[in-house]
């Protein structure tokens, strides 16, 4: 019995979902007994294998093939890596690569995968928690397979900060270059707008329950009204209603604002991974259920085209 | 060209619902087309309508019931459907990723498609693994999360949506199965001629036996035992009344936090 977390880093660093699935890592064994490995895959290996390190790893393994992520190079690796250490549960990141990657190895290993797991146990078989329809209900699923590969969603574990004393190795890894019919060319910031939402003390997010891009003027009249800027979720900025450097979230910015008012905004975990940090977080929701509401400060659980106009009534 | 793109019917849940056993109620649901399939849907249209000799068909999971959805993929230009389904996949429960992957490589095996775009993840389970496993069950190359694509010569030049406002710029030799993200294109409407359109075009059907399955070995490893609403685990304040008084309770709050015009 052991299990396997697979390290994610890009661009030099070490990301931080790497560490947080040792916490579920740990959690997992603490239930089966064994042993607790982790592997990184190529970049700085050396550096990145004592960063994950961490109390309650056993082995780490380091693996030095290429600079970056290359989903055809991981398939390849971690398939050999699981093969030789054999955990019952293969960890990955929930992430973008992890997502590019974790699919394939799954079926090469032909192990059962569950996906964006929130919560793990193992105490009488593999059971795995997981979200549906955007967050609203919870589920769990129980994984029938001796073996099974699971990803974690990043941010649901808290990392573990203290040093451990793990065997650090390096494996050997066989790459058919024959087999790599990808190439990762580079790498492009997007952006280029000219306001800077990561900057703003105040801002107003506006999601998709606006419904019509022409709606939008009752955001901008409340935003004038707070002297506060104007952001928002990925439906707006997919439309073309609002800048892209004025996407919150997952694969737009990250904001910590002192106040984050969130209008028409469900809060799924993309958009949430980008705000969950400002300190005071408001949300306007017709919805009691919408997840927004499980971070927020303060709600107001009503019509966003009644309350924002009220709202900015007040500060006229 | 033939490009397969798989296509499904997804539940949107109202803002109060109530759970009945493993299931959300009926009554609370609404079917759509998934989100991130319409983009899938639009690129291949757009693909289509760039060259000569590009056949689009899409291919669905599911019963009778979507095919009304799987119409609308037809009315925005898609040239013909394909929908699988029979009671080993009804009674199988919840399907794996990898059970899906398997019956849309059996498809895919007779259709033999030069591209294969899926949505990076479905709105109801999302697993966001389906195409992948596909890839790999095909021998197909593969690419997760494309925003951007660029086809040349046997090569899928893409960008892939990274996390923090960063992408991956990659080459992808064909054939391969790119999962597609929103914000790749603007899908259009479905227009009332495509609309008229898409009655007559083909929707075939198979069931597993059609495509050469054995319906023993579709029993999936993951069984879902519970459903729930989450605990909140959060203290909001919720301001009560009308909008004019949740709204002074909130410029009060807004003030006193110092923001002020
Ligand atoms: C790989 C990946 C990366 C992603 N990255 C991001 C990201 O960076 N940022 C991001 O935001 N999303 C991201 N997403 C998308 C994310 O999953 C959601 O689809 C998106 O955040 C939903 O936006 P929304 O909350 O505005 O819309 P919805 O989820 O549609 O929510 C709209 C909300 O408005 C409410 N509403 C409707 N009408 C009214 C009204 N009249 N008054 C008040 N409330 C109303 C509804 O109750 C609902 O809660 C990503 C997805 C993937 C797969």
């Amino acid at each position: 019995m052991s299990v396997l977390a697979i390290a994610e880093h890009r661009r030099g660093e070490l990301r931080l979902v790497s560490l947080e699935q040792l916490a579920a890592g740990r959690d997992l064994v603490d239930d089966l007994g064994g042993e607790l490995h982790t592997a990184v895959i190529g970049g700085d290996v050396e550096t990145f294998g004592a960063k994950l390190n961490r109390e309650g790893v056993d082995t780490v393994h380091t693996v030095d093939v290429g600079e970056e992520f290359n989903h055809d190079v991981y398939t390849q690796v971690v398939t050999q890596l699981a093969e030789e250490v054999e955990p019952t549960v293969l960890l990955m990141p929930n992430s973008v690569n992890g997502l590019d990657y974790a699919p394939a190895v799954a079926n090469r290993l032909d192990r059962p995968l569950v996906t964006d797991v929130v919560g793990v146990d193992a105490e009488d078989g593999l059971t795995a928690t997981r979200e549906l329809y955007g967050s609203k209900v919870e589920t769990t699923i129980d994984v029938h397979a001796e073996q099974a590969a699971v990803t974690v969603r990043p941010a649901e574990w808290p990392t573990i900060e203290t040093d451990g004393d793990a065997a650090i190795e390096a494996f050997d890894a066989t790459v058919d270059e024959s087999a790599v019919r990808s190439t990762v060319k580079g790498f492009e910031e997007v952006g280029g707008g000219d306001v800077d939402i990561t900057d703003a003390d105040v801002l107003v997010s506006v999601g998709r329950g606006i419904e019509e891009e022409e709606n939008l003027d009752i955001i901008y009249d409340l935003a004038a009204a707070l002297d506060a800027t104007v952001a928002g979720s990925r439906p707006l900025i997919d439309n073309g209603w609002l800048e892209k450097d004025r996407q919150v979230g997952q694969s737009g910015k990250v904001v910590t604002p002192d106040v984050y008012i969130a209008i028409g905004i469900s809060g799924a975990v993309q958009h949430v991974a980008g705000m969950k940090g400002s300190e005071t977080i408001v949300a306007i929701n017709t919805d009691p259920n919408a997840p927004i509401f499980d971070i927020a400060d303060y709600g107001i659980q009503d019509d966003l085209f009644e309350v924002v106009p009220a709202l900015t009534e007040r500060f006229r | 060209m033939k490009i397969l793109v798989t296509v499904k019917e997804v539940a949107a849940v109202d803002d109060e619902f109530e759970i009945d056993g493993l299931e959300i109620d009926d009554r609370y649901v609404t079917a759509d087309l998934n989100e991130w399939d319409e983009y899938a849907v639009e690129e291949a249209v757009q693909i289509k309508e760039a060259g000569d000799d590009v056949e689009v068909v899409t291919v669905t999971i599911g019963p009778s019931e979507t095919d009304e959805t799987i119409r609308q993929a037809l009315a925005k230009g898609a040239d013909r459907a394909v929908r699988v389904w029979d009671e080993a996949l009804e009674a199988a429960g919840l399907l794996d990723p990898e059970t899906k992957a398997e019956v849309l490589a059996a498809v895919a095996a007779e259709e033999d498609p030069d591209l294969v775009l899926t949505g990076v993840q479905s709105a109801d389970d999302g697993f966001g693994a389906t195409g992948v496993t596909l890839a790999d069950k095909l021998g197909m190359e593969w690419g997760a999360v494309v925003n951007d694509l660029d086809l040349e010569a046997g090569v899928a030049s893409v960008h892939r949506e990274l996390e923090g406002g960063v992408e991956e710029l990659t080459d992808i030799e064909l054939p391969a199965v790119l999962t597609i993200q929103t914000g790749i294109n603007d899908p259009r409407y479905a227009s009332l001629r495509g609309i008229r359109q898409a009655q007559s075009k083909e929707l075939a059907e198979y069931d597993l036996a059609d495509l050469g399955l054995d319906a023993a070995g579709i029993a999936s490893p993951l069984e879902q035992t519970s459903l729930y609403e989450p605990e909140t685990e959060g203290e909001a304040t919720v301001f009560e009344g009308s909008p004019e008084e949740t709204a002074a309770e909130l410029a009060a709050l807004l003030e006193e936090k110092g923001v002020t015009n």
